[in-house]
């Protein structure tokens, strides 16, 4: 037998149901992992190896007491650092909750731990899940496990959900939470050989999840394959009372209706996303994955959705308006960090606290989500943005009347080196260039591992599919994946 | 039209107010979340992880707070929109814990509707008024900060922060201080009918903003200042006064006015300048994305509708119309809805009592309540609230009256025994032998011994001075201990003395 850290969520929890490692044995696999590669991948910012092991204790008494197990019992999986987790450090990767311990647990997060699931940590990100590279966090970088064959620059996994990526890549975790919001699930899977999808919106509860942007924002599930995200997407999905954005619907059995066969579907290729100047290597996968789905027996065509080209600055409008307003509860009076200078009144006391609790990416963002909500500016950003929006989801609706699903690239390019963009914004927000449209129309996306480029590195295609009709992305995803026989992980130098 | 004018040196000129209205909406917890909404609680014992916006918190709409607004705009005749949206106001200020007040700026809940203020000749209102009402949002309110607790810190109270608010918006349609006093009792009235807030204003259930600029007579607007929480009739009166008046003498003196927030001090009755316009906040309104726009459907609005109580102005017409009551008892009646329900209660137990319709008895109801029953409980420092004497044994005691068990006299001293000891009116009487006396033979006989007694005045009255029949009527009920029935005494006497 492999490995158990190389195994997946299915493989796991089907394992230790069948008695062939015991729950506890897993969890300590995996705590032993995360371990040994924290100092040098910085994946979790907080590790709870105790929590691992009490839900394994707990998997395994409920097995010997021959009780019915959860649809993730055994499994143990990293909690982006997003979730607020009970008694558990949750900090947004920011300087501004560092030390803050919820009181409370997450919907999603609760619901993972119910379906048997136990906590390895709380993983990196980017600082209140703005940046595309893992770069913003007040913890440090997350650093890829993947490398150039050259072996000298530090990659990086993607973002936000790039310690959620680095972990499932590294075999420190073999699922793990991410949450999306302009692709921070789609991103980080491509650019590490792994999986990720992000519901509709409003799938999975955010109650109890940091807010960004919330009409965006979207928890969703990361791991090995397709079949573990359905899994773990299963558990997490759900209608919640307590976010009233949350769609109240039964959560489809995904797993069991998982099919590779494309028979009687259409695959439409959005021609705007053929972007100018993109990588031959990207194109080709691209090529590479219609190929694929014909040969799963899907019918290929060529679709319009000529608003692409707004997507990103509509996005770059409209999610820092949101987060310019929900940050603003970030203000040192109640929780989190507090700086009062001698003498200061309420005002410098706001000043300080934000000054020294924000990163320059969030105050970046702040600035732009303030000015585009001024008074005189609001009109021709804000509301425009918001009917920009209207157009890009009706291109989508007119794509489905067409075609059941979309093929594209996830990203523009292969993992970069960290530091590469940093100083660069702009190219930086372009990584989001074909995420971002998905989550503007609350569509359901995901993205999976298609091949190595030139240097070896991972390159994802994304599947969007209509509202609510995961079935049908999932499916699109197994049916690249089965064929793409993708099996590259990085070689283990940490 | 309202002849209330401010006489400048430059002539005469009006005034023109619209209020802003913040009424508590009654339920029992917060508009977003389950938090209790007591009033008087110890401080920061009413605060859920939403109100103190905790990280990742969502806000989920309270139906209960939305249903009393909804009915408020229908006891306003106001357009209800179907389809409304919340907005976030965003500021910093550390009552307010989200950074950002949930409120509704672009698609108010509740539209155009209207109230009419009666006239009062007394206090210039020479004919009834209706006074628009813009629209009605729902909001939440903020927290609350203590200076007083620490000598160098202030602390937070957040109980408050997120309970429902409706803010009402009036059109400038009023043109006094006795109008806009008017229309605030008005609108506390029907509030408290229709049961969507206390209006206990000295709680803070009801705060008034306060916008007033002056004119000439058949000019444009001027320019108006705001001013800020004022929380009574009283002094909403008095900042209009005032502030018109500040106004009058600064355009006169040549100045201009600025637009500006005001602060309204109780202690000397005038105002002062909080912030200009130019300080405003940029509140960058935009819609919640945590909240989807709130769409009613017809069902709902139905059950609101159905729900709604007899409202103050039909109450006072069906009172003088049905009940015969007289226009001033019909107001005083109705002018509170605790009122209106006490005397209802009394009303029909007394006509149970006398075995008659309600109208019939109607007319003695009212005016014992109005003309004895208020004044004795004044007397007491008590109000219907706490009156020692229920609806029932009130009814029983007209019934006593009705009946002749008892005159009108004999009622007032029977009430104040029983305020005082809380017994019924039926054992008062029988304790204390006041059953009135129409036996015409006992009443004869006393009759006869006063005239034998007092000859010289029976000749005196023969001689013409008829004003001396009401000393023998007092000598007849004094000897009777005040129990004879009136009408029989006169009677008897007229008889004898022919």
């Amino acid at each position: 037998m492999s490995d158990i850290t190389d195994l997946g969520v299915a493989a796991l929890r089907d394992g230790v149901a069948a008695g062939q490692f015991s729950a506890v044995e897993v969890a300590e696999a995996f705590n032993a992992n995360v371990a040994a590669a924290q100092d040098a991948l910085n994946a979790f910012i907080v590790v709870t190896p105790e929590k691992a092991v009490e839900a394994a204790r707990a998997v395994d008494a409920k097995r010997a007491a021959g009780e019915a197990l959860g649809a993730m019992a055994g499994v143990p999986i990293g909690m982006k650092d997003l979730f607020a987790t009970f008694g558990v450090q949750t900090t947004a990767a920011s300087h501004m909750l560092e030390g803050f311990v919820p009181q409370y647990e997450s919907t999603v997060s609760q619901k993972l731990w119910d379906a048997g699931a136990g906590m390895l940590g709380k993983l990196n990100l980017d600082q209140f899940a703005m940046g595309s590279s893992n770069e913003t966090s007040h913890f440090g970088n997350v650093i890829s496990p993947w490398r150039r064959p050259d072996g000298k620059a530090q990659l990086t996994p993607g973002g936000s959900s790039g310690g959620s990526s680095a972990a499932i890549a590294a075999r420190l975790a073999p699922a793990a939470t991410g949450t999306d919001t302009g692709g921070s699930i789609r991103q980080p899977a491509a650019f590490t050989g792994t999986t990720g999808i992000k519901p509709t919106y409003g799938r999975c509860s955010r109650w109890g999840v940091v807010a960004f942007a919330s009409s965006l924002d979207q928890p969703g599930s990361m791991g090995r394959d397709v079949t573990d995200c359905a899994i773990m997407l299963e558990a997490m999905a759900g209608f919640d009372p307590k976010d009233s954005t949350s769609l109240d619907l039964p959560v489809p059995a995904w797993t069991a209706s998982l099919s590779a066969d494309m028979k009687g579907k259409k695959v439409g290729i959005p021609r705007e996303y053929r972007a100018d100047g993109m990588p031959a290597e990207i194109d080709a996968v691209w090529e590479q994955g219609i190929a694929w789905l014909k040969d799963a027996g899907a019918e290929v065509v060529e679709v319009s959705l000529p608003h692409t080209k707004y997507a990103l600055p509509t996005y770059y409008i409209i999610a820092p308006a949101e987060a310019s307003s929900n940050l603003a509860r970030y203000d040192g009076v109640r929780y989190g960090l507090r700086d009062l200078p001698d003498g200061a009144g309420l005002q410098d006391m706001y000043a300080a606290t934000r000054a020294a609790g924000f990163g320059p990416e969030v105050k970046r963002r702040i600035l732009i989500g303030t000015y585009v909500l001024s008074a005189g500016f609001y009109d021709a950003y804000y509301t425009q943005a918001q009917k920009v929006r209207t157009l890009i989801s009706q291109d989508f609706a007119r794509a489905f009347e067409q075609v059941d699903v979309l093929l594209t690239p996830t990203a523009p390019s292969a993992a970069f080196a960290l530091g590469e963009n940093v100083d660069d914004p702009l190219a930086m927000y372009l990584n989001d260039v074909f995420t971002v449209p998905a989550s503007l129309a609350g569509l359901p996306a995901m993205s999976v591992p298609a091949g190595l480029d030139a240097q070896g590195l991972p390159l994802g295609l994304q599947i969007i599919g209509r509202p609510l009709d995961e079935q049908g992305v999932l499916n699109a995803g197994l049916a690249i994946e089965s064929r793409a026989g993708f099996t590259a992980k990085p070689g283990k130098w940490w | 039209m309202s002849t209330y004018r401010i006489q400048g040196a430059t002539g005469d000129w009006e005034v023109v107010i619209g209020l802003e209205i913040h009424a508590q909406v009654t339920s029992n917890s917060k508009l977003f979340s389950s938090s209790a909404t007591a009033f008087g609680a110890e401080p920061n014992t009413q605060v859920s992880l939403i109100d103190a916006a905790m990280p990742g918190m969502l806000p989920v709409p309270n139906r209960e707070c939305i249903r009393q607004a909804v009915r408020t705009g229908m006891a306003i005749d106001a357009q209800i929109n179907k389809w409304s949206r919340f907005d976030r106001k965003n500021y910093f200020y550390a009552d307010l814990p989200q950074g950002y007040q949930i409120s509704q700026l672009y698609h108010p809940l509740v539209g155009e509707g209207s109230i009419t203020i009666e006239a009062d000749e007394k206090a210039g209102i020479p004919e009834d008024k209706v006074i628009g009402i813009e629209r009605i949002h729902v909001e939440q309110d903020a927290g609350k900060l203590m200076h007083d607790q620490h000598p160098t810190m202030s602390y937070v109270d957040l109980n408050r922060s997120g309970v429902a608010l409706m803010e009402i918006v009036s059109r400038p349609d009023m043109r006094s201080p006795a109008e806009a006093g008017a229309y605030v009792s008005k609108l506390r009235t029907i509030l408290r009918y229709v049961g969507s807030c206390d209006g206990n204003m000295d709680q803070g259930s009801m705060r008034c903003d306060v916008n007033v600029s002056v004119r000439k007579p058949g000019e444009e607007f001027g320019t108006r200042t705001e001013t800020k929480n004022v929380n009574s009739v009283r002094f909403v009166m008095q900042t209009i006064e005032h502030e018109a008046n500040r106004q009058v003498d600064v355009l006169e003196g040549g100045g201009k006015i600025v637009q500006e927030t005001r602060l309204f001090d109780p202690n000397t009755g005038t105002t002062r300048s909080m912030r200009s316009k130019e300080d405003a906040h940029d509140y960058r309104y935009f819609p919640d994305p945590d909240l989807l726009p709130l769409v009613l459907d017809d069902a709902f609005l139905e059950e609101c509708r159905a729900s709604l109580p007899e409202l103050p102005d039909a109450k006072r017409a069906r009172y003088v119309g049905d009940l015969g009551l007289s226009a001033y008892n019909a107001a005083v009646l109705t002018a509170d809805v605790d009122t209106a329900g006490w005397f209802e209660a009394l009303l029909s137990e007394a006509a149970s009592a006398q075995g008659k319709a309600p109208a019939e008895v109607a007319k003695q109801a009212a005016n014992w309540l109005i003309s004895e029953f208020f004044g004795a409980l004044n007397k007491l420092g008590r109000s219907l609230d706490d009156s020692p004497v229920s609806h029932e044994q009130a009814a029983e005691l007209l019934a006593l009256v009705g009946k002749g068990t008892i005159s009108g006299s004999i009622a007032k001293q029977v009430l104040e025994i029983m305020l005082e000891t809380g017994d019924s009116a039926g054992a008062i009487v029988e304790r204390e032998g006041l059953k009135q006396e129409s036996d015409t033979g006992a009443i004869e006989a006393k009759v006869d011994e006063i005239l034998a007694a007092n000859a010289d005045k029976v000749s005196q009255y023969k001689d013409g001075k008829v004003a001396l029949f009401g000393f023998f009527v007092g000598q007849t009920m004094k000897a009777m201990q005040g129990k004879a029935n009136p009408q029989v005494v006169n009677e008897i006497l007229k008889a004898k003395l022919g």
